[in-house]
């Protein structure tokens, strides 16, 4: 079971820890600052932190002692004359040059790469780094490809990679996700990429163009460490599913009250086990029915259950980003993070929960360090 | 020489006092300062080394036009005074 867990507000970056089966705020660095992502790396006992200062830009910092300390890092940097994919000129024909807007994703590398990280950004970069965060290269065999230019922003002004899922067995074997761009594959540690969404489709397209791998927006997408064959997707319109490798998608159709939202998580253990945060569809985002729920499946998708034990009876309208909803290694933790500063934790796979915290700044990402 | 100053808003998270610098624009000026303060730049301009959306740069009271190139003339007795736009809550 997991005993420390990182959230990421509007505000800066929470640390909780457990003690005597009690969950407890912790330590609070970086007050004030918008933290868009953490990560504990456990190979090297790196903690990161990513900030988005607003005037003074994008910022990556690092502690090797859990967060006593912090070093500032210099973050990933789209190369000099880079330009934006969607919407590359200004109104007077000039390129937009790519600029670095957010750091959206951070993951490590595979077991056998304990200095690996890889970053997702704003707009589109996907970046990797061989010395734990230190210095940062574009992978360029991404960012040149010409279907980049199909990519457009999903919530965002500017597409941007938010899932990176490196295969537990087999590091060179690395998927990405992006709102909205696809799900794209590579088998060589980056140095080929196939867009692989062959049963995706895009409801909000013209429909000559639902198919388009380029313009699917996948919200969220997460590898089952136990059978890694096995991702799951929360897409724009829907949930859809692998298990072939993200060689097909299908369809889930029994995600209930809704199959919009944004985060999903997967049972460590359990492929066919999934959780997710149900949400009326795009021209509202909104909890069904100002009902906050969890749905969870346990049947591949075929059914779910409406998880309410513990979480609000009345009215509320928390939205749960992306990043904000995680499993631990057991399976039986869970946390999930609202954009209303509600924390909640489950120690029962979600069959109840308990507020951690009513009064947190809005919540972007929730992270258990895992071993 | 003329004299950089930075807002005090930029203290909190990382060291920038003023300095005398010379030279013929606001790039020529500012590299100066970063030549001793690398971290500075990457708060005052972006990876594409234009200054950043929501700063701001005045020379002797009056904006600067040319926020890619910063090619604004700059005065041996001249102020440059480097701050954040107006925004935010």
């Amino acid at each position: 079971m997991s005993a420390r867990l990182h959230v990421a507000t509007r505000k800066g970056l929470f640390q909780l820890k457990r003690h005597s089966g009690q969950w407890s705020i912790g330590r609070h660095d970086f007050e004030g600052a918008h933290v868009s992502m953490s990560l504990h790396n456990p190979r090297n006992g790196m903690t990161y932190a990513a900030l988005n200062h607003g005037h003074f830009g994008v910022k990556l910092h690092r502690s090797s002692d859990q967060g006593a300390n912090w070093e500032e890092l210099t973050p990933p940097a789209y190369p000099e004359g880079a330009v934006k994919g969607a919407d590359p000129f200004t109104a007077n024909g000039e390129p937009k040059p790519a600029s670095l807007n957010e750091i959206w994703s951070l993951e490590t590398g595979g077991r056998d790469q304990p200095d690996r990280l890889w970053c997702g950004t704003i707009p589109g970069g996907l970046f990797r780094s061989d010395d734990a965060g230190t210095s940062w290269q574009l992978v360029e065999s991404l960012w040149n490809a010409p279907e980049r230019m199909q990519w457009f922003g999903g919530g965002k002004d500017d597409p941007g990679i938010h899932s990176i899922c490196v295969h537990p067995k087999n590091s060179q074997q690395v998927a990405v996700a992006i709102s909205c761009g696809g799900v794209w594959v590579t088998q060589d540690d980056g140095a080929t990429w196939n867009c692989q969404t062959t049963g995706m489709f895009a409801e909000y397209m013209p429909p000559e163009q639902a198919e388009n791998p380029n313009v699917q927006d996948p919200h969220r997408m997460v590898q089952s460490p136990s059978r890694p064959d096995t991702c799951w997707v929360q897409h724009h319109n829907g949930v859809f599913r692998t298990t072939d490798g993200i060689q097909s998608w299908h369809a889930i159709e029994g995600i209930q009250p809704s199959k919009f939202g944004f985060a999903v998580a997967v049972h460590p253990q359990r492929p066919d086990t999934a959780w997710f945060v149900p949400a009326v569809k795009d021209e509202n985002r909104v909890p069904v029915g100002g009902k906050f729920v969890i749905a969870r499946t346990t049947d591949g998708g075929q059914s779910s259950q409406v998880l309410t034990r513990g979480l609000p009876t009345g009215k509320s309208y928390d939205i749960v980003y992306r990043h904000a909803l995680d499993v631990d290694d057991s399976g039986d933790v869970l946390a999930v993070g609202s954009t209303t500063g509600n924390l909640w934790i489950s120690e029962d796979g979600g069959d109840s929960w308990q507020t951690i915290s009513s009064n947190l700044p809005p919540i972007y990402c929730v992270r258990f360090a895992k071993a | 020489m003329a004299r950089v100053c930075f807002t005090p808003n930029l203290e909190r998270h990382l060291a920038c006092a003023a300095a005398e610098v010379s030279g013929t624009s606001v790039r020529d000026a500012l590299d100066q300062v970063f030549e001793n303060q690398q971290q500075l730049r990457g708060y005052v301009l972006d990876d594409q080394n234009r200054l950043r959306q929501h700063m701001v740069i005045f020379i002797d009271g009056k904006t600067i036009v040319d926020r890619v190139h910063l090619s604004d003339a700059v005065a041996p007795d001249s102020e440059i005074y480097v701050m954040q736009a107006l925004s935010g809550g």
